[in-house]
């Protein structure tokens, strides 16, 4: 599986606070990597730097073979890696559609004007939907749908930019069951389309359902790096608490 | 704007949903249920008061309609991004003064108009400014300005009233008290309001920005938007509009005293509250604007008519405004 992304002795302080110590990561193409660990082991601050959020303070972060700094999530965009801000990115009162495209409108010409392109932008989100097998209305109103539906609507906004690797900051914290299981489906559909996703879950059940590949993180640190198969919820759980050094 | 094409569930609407039929969309807005309440109010009161349904009473409920409505058209899209501008009566009197003492000084009236739309646009940039990037709430500071621009107002004139208009004075008069094919000259300004703040609300990508502030600020700026210029921009329009209802109604006084505008805010927030705005932001309507408009000078004017003290106005209208926020509550459980 060829590298998208490689991180090098990544190390990331917040005053005197190492939130990432000496992190070394592959991202590979069309791969689930399911990221765990405590509360504050530096989860969500390898994800911030992998999207551009924050700077390393020191080490290399490779992307397509050469050495980047990205200035921020606008310049990770352009190089494919795409965040899903989960409910913070959706606007309840707009429609599906208007959300994929929110900031990225499609204009049409009207005499000297430029106008919103609705059909165009409803057509197109019906097919990104569609390819996510999601049962999500273009022309809906976010308000009226449920915790799945806005997953897809977050994650159809992924899908404009043809990115290649997908970031998802604990995407199933705060829905129900059901709803779990759909966006688990649409995490497998991604996949499915060549991407790469991270995936950040408390929820042992998800992370052994769609990853390919769990990485645990202790204080700042990966403890583990191993594909999913060669793991175990028990060998994790260890990982995590620190009952288990390494792995 | 346009109806649904052939693409099944793929009207343009930004804010309906798909699978409804016209009449049902029709039933569910907000501007039908107030036109309606206009009609039921208007045929109770020319049932007590038969001079209510003259065409010529009819006729000066929607010009005094017009100058409030223009300034609510001016308010929506502040309220969508989830702002308030209660300076608009200050605004008012700030364009008024100017616009006595540029025509006062022997000035042609297209500078007049000008200098006005000038200092309205001036008076919302200031608020949206400060609003957007001193992080302000928006209450506090048109509260502030609210009162800044009344005391600019006694400042400026010296308490002096403006009646004369030098050149300009058949011109103003003209504009602001006279007709055109039989209908006042502020009705046009009101309708063409209208029709350009939907194309703006509905056709812009403006408008979308605007809606997605009032939705989900943070959402907005993650998703690139221009969040501070988008804000700015809606309080410099709201201050535009002050502008245009100056003029005409100038015009229409003949006067300029300081303390034109007082209170109007009120009345204009009513209105656009009245007809589907919602004060949270990421809702409202240019038609509803306008019809909010109408129904607020409708009761003002049936009250009076129909011979109740008229100090009874503030308690109506407040009712009302608790009705439409009610409607609207239930309107959204049934959506
Ligand atoms: N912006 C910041 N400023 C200062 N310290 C920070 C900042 N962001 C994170 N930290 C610190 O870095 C450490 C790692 O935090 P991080 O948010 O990455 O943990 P996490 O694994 O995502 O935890 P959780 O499971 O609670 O989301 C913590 O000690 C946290 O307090
Ligand atoms: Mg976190």
């Amino acid at each position: 599986m060829p590298v998208l992304a490689r991180l090098e002795h990544i190390v990331k302080d917040f005053g005197a606070v190492r939130a990432l110590d000496n992190v070394s990561l592959d991202i590979n193409e069309g791969e689930v990597l399911g990221l765990m660990g405590d509360n504050g082991a530096g989860k969500s601050t390898l994800v911030k730097t992998i999207a551009g959020n924050f700077q390393p303070t020191s080490g290399t972060y490779v992307l397509e073979g050469k050495s980047v700094q990205l200035s921020g999530p606008a310049d990770a965009r352009r190089h494919g890696i795409e965040v899903v801000y989960q409910d913070l990115a959706i606007c309840d009162n707009l429609t599906a559609s208007a959300n994929v495209f929110l900031g990225r409108e499609i204009m049409r010409q009207l005499g000297p004007l430029k106008v919103l392109d609705h059909k165009s932008m409803n057509t197109r989100s019906a097919e990104i939907f569609r390819e996510l097998k999601s049962e999500t209305r273009p022309a809906d109103l976010v308000v009226r749908m449920s915790g799945g539906q806005r997953q897809a609507v977050a994650i159809a906004r992924t899908r404009l930019a043809k990115s290649k690797i997908v970031l998802m900051d604990e995407p199933t914290a705060a829905i129900s069951v059901r709803q779990v299981a759909e966006v688990l489906a649409l995490i497998r559909r991604m996949k499915d389309q060549g991407l790469s996703v991270i995936l950040i879950s408390h929820r042992m059940p998800d992370v052994f359902e769609v990853c390919d590949r769990v990485v645990v993180m202790r204080r700042g640190r990966k403890v583990a790096d191993k594909p999913i198969a060669q793991s175990s919820p028990e060998e994790v759980t260890g990982l995590i608490t620190g009952a288990i050094q390494t792995a | 704007m346009s109806a649904p094409d052939d693409h099944p569930g793929m009207e343009i609407d930004l804010l309906k949903g798909s699978s409804r039929t016209l009449l049902n969309r029709v039933l569910l807005a907000q501007e039908t249920w107030i036109a309606i309440a206009i009609l039921v109010l208007g045929l109770v009161v020319s049932m007590i008061a038969p001079k209510f349904a003259t065409p010529g009473n009819l006729l000066n409920i929607f010009q005094n309609a017009c100058f409030i409505g223009i300034m609510a058209i001016g308010m929506t899209p502040v309220i969508i991004s989830g702002g308030i501008d209660i300076s608009v009566g200050s605004i008012l009197g700030m364009c008024g003064v100017t616009l006595g003492i540029v025509l006062n000084a022997d000035m042609p009236l297209v500078v007049g108009i000008a200098a006005t739309l000038a200092m309205g646009v001036l008076c919302g940039t200031v608020n949206g400014t400060i609003i957007a990037y001193v992080k302000l709430p928006p209450f506090i500071v048109t509260l502030a300005t609210l009162s800044i621009g009344r005391s600019l107002a006694l400042v400026l004139t010296n308490n002096q009233v403006f009646y004369e208009f030098g050149r300009a004075s058949d011109a103003i008069v003209a504009l602001g008290g006279g007709y055109t094919l039989g209908l006042p000259n502020v009705v046009y300004a009101l309708v063409i309001g209208v029709i350009v703040l939907h194309f703006l609300l509905t056709m812009s990508r403006w408008g979308r920005y605007l809606f997605a502030i009032g939705g989900n600020e943070p959402a907005a700026r993650l998703s690139g938007i221009p969040v501070d210029l988008i804000k700015i921009s809606a309080y410099a329009f709201s201050g535009f509009m002050v502008g245009v209802t100056a003029i005409f109604l100038v015009g229409w006084l003949g006067a300029v005293t300081n303390s034109i505008g007082t209170g109007y805010e009120l009345q204009v927030i009513a209105s656009t509250v009245i007809g589907g705005a919602s004060l949270t932001g990421g809702f409202g309507s240019a038609l509803g604007a306008g019809i909010g408009a109408i129904l607020v000078e409708t009761i003002r004017n049936a009250l009076l008519l129909a011979g109740v003290n008229p100090f009874w106005q503030g308690t109506f209208v407040g009712c009302f405004i608790l009705a439409a926020v009610l409607l609207e509550r239930i309107r959204s459980v049934r959506r």
